[in-house]
Parts: structure tokens; C-alpha cells; sequence
């Protein structure tokens, strides 16, 4: 059964139809939002992460029916004007993506968790001064998985998103 | 003025923004999909099946099973051709089979309008199985009483041995001899990206495959041999790939699609694999049981190592064994002036099929190689680091095997330097402290050799075509594969060198099209960068050449005065300037000088070089919890000249995380009576999260290699070699207690700990 559903797609009021059993991811997939990727289609890797209400979710996971009035980020309106956000920034700059299979995923999940981290110090999120260390970042990022890159130049990215993002502030 | 510099991947920003399109991300409207119906026994017969119900379901498309697909047996496993019959992979696959040969083989399958048709549609399959006893280990399988999995097989793939000195001479007059038993486990990819593969026809008799792949070109081979039509007639095309590791050096969907699309008029067909099928139904790595002998004299010398190597290739033999042969032939360039002996056998079982996954045979090896070292240091009394630089090769040794001389051996240099870097000795001391007790600490070394590219087992060829474009900018296209390690960054760097012209005037054609893209056999062997880079070169200087030909007519100066920089043709002092922009335009569209200018070189390499490396590690062990926790891990590499430093780390953190986890978690698990597979999904079957993973440190001694254009050796899959028999070592310095057996998980760890009687 199709329904139409109304939410904000990257800033932009849209409507879309969707099959009523259908997740978020495959809906978004094909309205040509192809950069959320599916690795498993059951939640475990992470690949398929898009931001509802600003709040990290597996796409694959979720219904499409779900996204019904709500505001859903997705990786393609991360960069504004050909300009990366600092995260995509960072995540170049920190050599973080090999595959880049999992990096869409990945990129969302620190975005999220970066601009949660400015919220609660009040705009602006600084690594050290607030206390974020390389295991917090980790365990963040634990729902993600990436099988290219051991993770280490990931952790780096997160830091250097930190850096970035309020270096923008 | 590029080589040896941190270029940034020509792909990162295509890939950060979403942009970047994979195969799965290019299908056309109207994509039927296709769905197998796998097996869910391990051994056994098809003895009925009924698809009537599901073919009669609205939706469904088509239905086929065994007695639909041609009877052509074809090899899977990504090998160029090999002229020599003996020397080619077993054929002994078909589009589907009736006769099951392990828990998820594909009997069966559905296209329909969609994936939930499709999926409906195999619950409504019925099928009769005669169920066999399943075979799943060495014993079970090479009994002489066992049932052949493949006819006239005796359930051997193959086996041989090579001896380098008289090993049983040198065993007898050693001071000491060892002997230890190693067994690896079953391992998988898990690339991020499934596997996945459609196509359609644009004409009549063209098949056109989208398809993720390591072997563009070895796959229209296979198609073709599997389909019995005309190489000419399939179009194999490789968008981005989310990652392979071997897994897709196999040809494992595309004859399917391709043989879909012709049964169903040309219409688009794609078959996208679940992670379930993915962890079960493609490729694996092959466990290992390993006897090792190895004989020293008490200053330290290694006199003899006997390796002895049951493969278990599973239902298949894709790669077969020619990954227990690739590992046996890597471990001689290491302890060369040693006595080395080698005898191995592959045999099929009821498992999912082995195939290439990195390191080729040699993970598995070296765990068991570099345990025993570590066994014969302790038994010496002798620091396992002095033990290996006492023993390890050094460049202009000759490796017994080829009779030819080692061009460059870095890793002696390595252990110097990991030792310095780690500080080795320094911790060695402190642990002395964490030697009894509930908290342990450790210290863990392992070596590894590994070559560059296939030959002198396959043929080892290349091709480059480089386009001046009517900008100035230049385009290259190669055979070589990017599958996410960063292929097509080092060659551009490479073309930038030759060519004289910066990485960001450089377009390299990342998607590869069996049409148009220069022969190559694709990504494996770690062979990228080391086989590319003659033709590279080569392409690069004809192509200047060619360049400045026509701005020696253009300016009525001798070639020999000029030279390119950066955008432009200068003179010698530089007065002159003719930007490439302006030279192309002339090259192309004057109305009688010139032509557009290009150049294309295939080249055969007729070398390997040996890159060598370490894995050193500090662990500390609780024993209590039997919780293992890596405190620091480096990796030394000599991969020959680093064409860029930044991307060289990126591999080694990848494969040492890939190491660590294979060492202490990764476990696909069979039932040891049926062969079901237990733990066919990512939460199951663990692989490392960013939780389980420590930080991970590396460091490169550059040697120069000089069969190398750049001087450059492999680097792909050498950082995940040395880890795991590191761990073991550290974990063994810690406690007393030597892991034998992988992964080393807490479960392990618990039964170990207990018959050691720690806890
Ligand atoms: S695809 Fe959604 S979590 Fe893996
Ligand atoms: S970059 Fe390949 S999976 Fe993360």
C-alpha cells in the first residue's frame, strides 16, 4: 500500500510516496538520495545513518512512514554550495575515508554527536576543554562500523571535527 | 615533485558528500530482482523441487533452477588466464547445483518486481533434500571412504611441497628442536558494501554488467566462459567498490546476471546480496591447520623450519590451492639462509567456500611460523627481537626458491627501528613488574614477507592510456582497480612525476569499462601500485614526449630545450612560456600541424619484489576476566619507496585493525555435526568495533626497490600479516600460556587459563 508522506528533507518542505512497508532507507534511496548506504538492512553497521530531528538513526531500520512531519538530514545536504561541512572537512583532512562505503553513514553520526556536544557547552564544543577524550569518541561511534580504515584515522577526524566545528563557531 | 608526497585521495570529496556512486547507487528504472534460494542443509541432493507456487505469484518474473542453467562447469576464482591448462583453477562450479555442497548453496532462483516479491517468492519453493553426512574437516574429508564432493576429486584440490637445503640434516645437527601444531578459523571480508551485480542488454547479443568487482576484466572472462558466449559480446563495468579484501577477486554474481538478463529479454536484472549471504554464501578465508618444526642452535641461529599445511577450501575450490601454495612460497625471502621444507594439501569440505581474502594464505602461515620463533627465542633464552635479526634476510641474500638474489630487504632496519620506536627493551624491563598476579603485561613480535604481484605464478601485465585534453588537463586511464585502497591517488601521483604536471591537472578515470579501459587484471596480490608503475612511467615520459614535440613545432625551439612545469611549457631560462591550455588547443584544432596527443603503454613485468615488515605489541591481560587489552600496537613496514606517506598509514592502520580483529574475535562458526553456519550476521559474528579497536601506530623504512619505477614495493595486504601471531606472543609473555589455536576470544582465553590452571 502507498502512502504520501510530508517531512523536511534537508531543509526543503518534500512529499514523498512510499509503500507503507517500506524503511526510510529505500525510500530515501529512491527518491535519489543515494548516499545512505545499506550494509546489513538490520541495524548493525551503521551505514545507513540519517539524522530525524537531529537524532542519529539506522535508516534501514525505520519506516519511511515514520519520517511523517519531521525534519530529516541526510549526507547530500551536509556540503552548502560546493563547500564541505568541517566534519566532511575534517573526515578529507584527517584521511578517514578509504572505501567510503561507510563514511555517509559515519559522517552523519559525528555531525550529530558534534553539534549535541556544542549544545550542551553552550555553542561551543572544544576537544580537551571539555573533556572528550579518544574512548568517548569511540564509544559514540560504536554503532558504525568500518572495515577499511581500523578505525584510527575515524577517531581522528571526530577530533578534528571538534576542532573545526568550533573553530567555525 | 608528487611521488612521496601526501596527495589527498582524488575520491575523498566525491565520497564525504554522498556523491560518489557505487554500484547498487546506478541501477535503471525498472531493475527486476533476483533472489537465490540457498541451501539449508550442508550436504546433501535436490531430490524434488516445486516452483509452481512461486512462479505463479503476481510479480514474480521468472523462476530457474538447476535444470534451467547450461551444464558448462566454470573456475570462479579472479586468476588471469593461464596458457598452460594444467596451471588453470578448478571448474567445478554451476549457475546453481542440485547437489548441495555446504550450508548455503544456491539451488534456486526467483527475479521478480521487487526485493519483498522476490523474497516471498523463495517461501513458497518447495524442496526434497537427501541429506549426506557432512565432511567438514581434514579427517572427515581426505577419509578414504568419504563421499567425493566433486567427482574423481578424492575431495583433494591440490597439493605439493618444495624443499630449500637439507632440512632433515639440519634438524639432526640443531642444538634444540621444536615442534607445535596452529590452527586458524574460518574469517570472512565483511567489506561494507555486499556484493552486488545487474545487467541488461543494449542490443540483441550485448550483455552490459554493473558490477562490484576487483577484476573487471578477468570477470568478462569468466562470464564468458561460464555463459559459452563471445568475450566480446559482455561489457563489465566497475563503478566505486566499498571495499573487497579479496571477496571480490571472485567472480561470484556476474555469469547469474548476466545469464538473468538474456533469459528475461535484456530487461535489467540485479542481484544484491544480504550481509547473511554475503558471511556465508561468497568466499571465506581458508583455515589452516599447520605442524611446524623448527630447529636452532643455542646462539640464536635458525637452522630448519618444516611447515606441513592442511587448507580446507569448503564446498568449492575458487582459489583452491593455490592460496596454501602463495603461502608457502612467502616465507622463504624471510629466514632465506635457513633450511625451509613445505609439503600442503588442499581439500574440499562441507564448509562455504575459501577464496582470496588478504594476505593470501600467508596470515594463517605466518601465525603458525612466527609462534614457533617465538617458542624457539624462549626456549634459547634469547630476546625474540635479537633472535629475529639474527635470522632475518638482508638485501643481495638469494631466496633458495627462485635462485634469485633479494634487490631489498628493509627489515632489519624495521626490528632497529620498531625496537627504538616501541621502546622494546624499555618495556621489557617494566614488565617485569606484571609478571604474577591477576594483571599481566606482555610483549609480542612477529616478522612477515610478502611479494608484489602474482608472477612468475600468472602473467603480470599493465596498461596506461593518457589523453591531453583540449584544456591543457590530462586524463589517464589504467586497468589497475581502486577498490577504496587508494589505487588511483598513487598513480596520479606517478602520471604527475612522469608527466611534470601537478595531481590537480590530472583526471583519472576511476570506473572501469571492459570496453574502453586498458587490459589489466585487476586488484589483488597487492600488486597495484608495483606492476602499474612501469607502464605508468612509461605512458607518462611518451606522452611528454609527444607534449613537447609539438611545442618544439609550436615555439621553433629544439625539444631538448624545453620542459613542462606545472601548467606550461618553459625554455631553459624560462623566458619563454606556452601554456598546456594553448598547446592543446593548437594540437588539436590547428589546421594542419599536429593531432590530439596521447600516449598508451602495456607492459609485462617479469619481477616480484619482496616487501617485508613487523608487528609489535604491548598487551596487558586480565586474567580473571580473561579480557585482553592491547596498550600499544606498531606496525614497521619496508614497502620500498612510499608513494604517498598519508594513504601508505591508512592501509597499515586498516590492516592491522583487519589483524586484531581476526585475532581476537572474528569466528564464523559451523556446527561441528551439520555444518549449519550459526553466526552468519554482523552482530554475531564480531568484527571490531571502534569500542574493540586500540589506536594503532606505524612507521616506514624506505628502502629502494630496483625493479620498481618508483622503487616502490607492496603494501595492500602485508600490515594484517604479523599481528595476530604477535598477540599470541605478547599474550604468552604475559601468561605463561601459548593461544594456538584462533581467534584468542575470552572464551578461548577462559579455556586456556584454565587448563593452565591460572584461574
Ligand atoms: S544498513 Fe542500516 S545499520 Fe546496516
Ligand atoms: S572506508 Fe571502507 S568501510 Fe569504512
Amino acid at each position: 500500500m502507498k502512502q504520501i508522506i510530508q517531512c523536511q528533507l534537508n531543509g526543503k518542505p518534500v512529499e514523498l510516496v512510499v509503500d507503507v512497508r517500506q524503511s526510510l532507507l529505500e525510500a530515501l534511496r529512491s527518491h535519489g538520495l543515494t548516499g545512505c548506504k545499506e550494509g546489513c538492512g538490520v541495524g548493525e553497521c551503521g551505514a545507513c545513518t540519517v539524522l530525524i530531528d537531529e537524532v542519529p538513526v539506522d535508516s534501514c531500520i525505520t519506516l519511511a512512514i515514520r519520517a511523517e512531519g519531521r525534519v530529516i538530514r541526510t549526507i547530500e545536504g551536509e556540503s552548502i554550495n560546493g563547500e564541505l561541512s568541517p566534519v566532511q572537512q575534517a573526515y578529507v583532512d584527517a584521511g578517514a575515508v578509504q572505501c567510503g562505503f561507510c563514511t555517509p553513514g559515519l559522517v552523519m553520526k559525528t555531525t550529530s554527536y558534534i553539534e549535541g556536544l556544542a549544545q550542551s557547552a553552550g555553542g561551543c564544543c572544544q576537544s580537551g576543554s571539555n573533556g572528550i577524550n579518544r574512548d568517548d569518541i569511540r564509544r559514540e561511534h560504536a554503532g558504525n562500523l568500518c572495515r577499511c580504515t581500523g578505525y584510527q584515522t575515524v577517531v581522528d577526524a571526530v577530533e578534528k571535527s571538534i576542532q573545526y566545528y568550533s573553530g567555525q563557531k | 615533485m608528487s611521488v612521496g608526497l601526501s596527495q589527498e585521495r582524488l575520491d575523498a570529496k566525491a565520497k564525504v558528500t554522498g556523491r560518489c556512486r557505487f554500484t547498487g547507487d546506478l541501477a535503471l528504472p525498472g531493475t527486476r530482482i533476483a533472489k537465490y534460494l540457498h541451501s539449508n542443509i550442508a550436504h546433501g541432493r535436490v531430490v524434488d523441487i516445486d516452483t509452481t507456487e512461486a512462479l505463479a505469484m503476481t510479480g514474480v518474473e521468472a523462476v530457474f533452477t538447476f535444470a534451467d542453467i547450461p551444464r558448462i562447469p566454470f573456475a570462479t576464482a579472479g586468476h588471469a588466464f593461464n596458457l598452460d591448462p594444467a596451471a588453470r583453477d578448478k571448474e567445478d562450479r554451476l549457475l546453481l547445483t542440485d547437489y548441495v555442497r555446504y550450508h548455503g548453496d544456491e539451488i534456486a532462483i526467483v527475479v521478480a518486481v521487487d526485493g519483498l516479491t522476490a523474497s516471498k517468492a523463495l517461501k513458497k519453493i518447495k524442496v526434497t533434500y537427501k541429506e549426506y553426512p557432512a565432511l567438514l574437516n581434514h579427517e572427515q574429508a581426505l577419509d578414504t571412504a568419504a563421499m567425493e564432493l566433486h567427482k574423481g576429486s578424492a575431495n583433494q584440490v591440490g597439493e605439493h611441497s618444495y624443499q630449500c637445503g637439507d632440512v632433515p640434516a639440519a634438524v639432526a645437527s640443531a642444538d634444540i628442536s621444536l615442534k607445535g601444531q596452529f590452527q586458524t578459523q574460518m574469517v570472512q571480508h565483511c567489506h561494507m558494501e555486499n556484493h552486488i551485480a545487474w545487467a541488461y542488454m543494449d542490443d540483441t547479443d550485448h550483455i552490459v554488467i554493473m558490477s562490484s568487482t576487483q577484476i573487471p576484466h578477468i570477470c568478462r572472462r569468466i562470464v564468458s566462459q561460464a555463459l559459452d558466449i563471445p568475450m566480446s559480446t559482455i561489457q563489465v563495468i566497475k563503478p566505486a567498490i566499498g571495499g573487497g579484501f579479496g571477496n571480490k577477486q571472485d567472480v561470484v554474481l556476474e555469469p547469474m546476471v548476466a545469464f538473468l538478463t538474456k533469459k528475461l529479454g535484456g530487461v535489467p536484472v540485479m542481484l544484491e546480496l544480504t550481509r547473511e549471504e554475503c558471511l556465508s554464501s561468497t568466499r571465506i578465508r581458508h583455515p589452516f591447520r599447520v605442524n611446524v618444526e623448527c630447529a636452532v642452535n643455542n646462539d640464536g641461529t635458525l637452522k630448519a623450519l618444516a611447515m606441513d599445511v592442511s587448507s580446507n577450501t569448503g564446498g568449492y575450490a575458487s582459489h583452491g590451492h593455490s592460496i596454501a601454495k602463495a603461502a608457502g612460497s612467502k616465507v622463504v625471502p624471510l629466514y632465506p639462509n635457513a633450511a625451509l621444507s613445505y609439503q600442503a594439501v588442499t581439500h574440499y569440505s562441507n564448509l562455504p567456500s575459501a577464496g582470496a581474502m588478504r594476505g593470501y594464505g600467508s596470515p594463517q602461515l605466518v601465525y603458525a611460523v612466527e609462534s614457533i620463533m617465538e617458542e624457539a627465542a624462549r626456549k634459547i633464552g634469547m630476546d625474540s627481537l635479537d633472535f629475529r635479526l639474527k635470522n632475518v634476510a638482508q638485501t643481495g641474500d638469494t631466496n633458495p626458491l627462485t635462485g634469485k638474489v633479494i634487490e631489498s630487504a628493509g627489515i632489519r632496519e624495521c626490528l632497529i627501528k620498531g625496537r627504538e620506536t616501541f621502546g622494546w627493551d624499555q618495556k621489557k624491563q617494566e614488565h617485569q613488574a606484571f609478571k604474577s598476579g591477576n594483571i599481566r603485561r606482555g610483549l609480542g613480535l612477529a616478522c612477515f614477507s610478502y611479494g608484489s604481484g602474482t608472477y612468475p605464478a600468472s602473467v603480470e601485465i599493465a596498461g596506461a592510456r593518457m589523453i591531453l585534453n583540449q584544456d591543457g588537463r590530462v586524463t589517464v586511464q589504467i586497468g589497475a582497480t581502486e577498490i577504496g585502497q587508494g589505487s588511483d591517488t598513487v598513480i596520479a601521483q606517478m602520471a604527475s612525476e612522469r608527466l611534470g604536471i601537478p595531481v590537480s591537472a590530472i583526471r583519472v578515470v576511476s570506473t572501469q569499462d571492459t570496453d574502453t579501459t586498458p587490459f589489466d587484471p585487476g586488484s589483488f596480490a597487492s600488486r597495484q601500485t608495483y606492476i602499474v608503475c612501469q607502464a605508468v612511467a612509461e605512458t607518462g615520459d611518451l606522452l611528454r614526449q609527444r607534449i613537447l614535440e609539438h611545442a618544439s613545432t609550436m615555439l621553433e625551439l629544439p625539444v631538448e630545450q624545453l620542459t613542462i612545469s606545472e601548467d606550461a611549457v618553459f625554455n631553459g631560462d624560462k623566458t619563454v612560456r606556452l601554456s598546456l591550455n594553448e598547446l592543446a588547443l593548437d594540437a588539436y584544432y590547428h589546421k594542419t600541424r599536429g593531432q590530439q596527443l596521447t600516449a598508451e603503454v602495456s607492459r609485462k613485468v617479469t619481477t616480484s619484489a619482496y616487501s617485508y615488515g613487523c608487528t609489535l605489541v604491548e598487551v596487558e591481560v586480565d586474567i580473571k576476566l580473561c579480557q585482553l587489552s592491547i596498550l600499544g600496537i606498531r606496525n614497521i613496514h619496508d614497502s620500498g619507496k612510499i608513494i604517498n606517506p598519508d594513504l601508505a598509514a591508512g592501509q597499515v592502520y586498516g590492516g592491522v585493525g583487519m589483524g586484531i580483529s581476526g585475532a581476537l574475535s572474528e569466528e564464523l562458526l559451523a556446527d561441528p555435526e551439520t555444518g549449519w553456519i550459526y553466526n552468519n550476521n554482523l552482530l554475531d559474528y564480531k568484527i571490531a568495533t571502534m569500542m574493540d579497536s586500540p589506536d594503532i601506530s606505524c612507521d616506514f623504512v624506505e628502502t629502494h626497490e630496483p625493479t620498481a619505477a618508483f622503487g616502490n614495493k607492496s603494501l595492500g595486504e602485508p600490515p594484517l600479516l604479523s599481528v595476530a601471531p604477535a598477540i599470541r606472543n605478547a599474550i604468552l609473555d604475559a601468561t605463561g600460556v601459548a593461544m594456538n589455536q584462533l581467534p584468542m576470544s575470552p572464551k578461548a582465553l577462559f579455556n586456556a587459563f584454565r587448563d593452565a590452571e591460572l584461574i
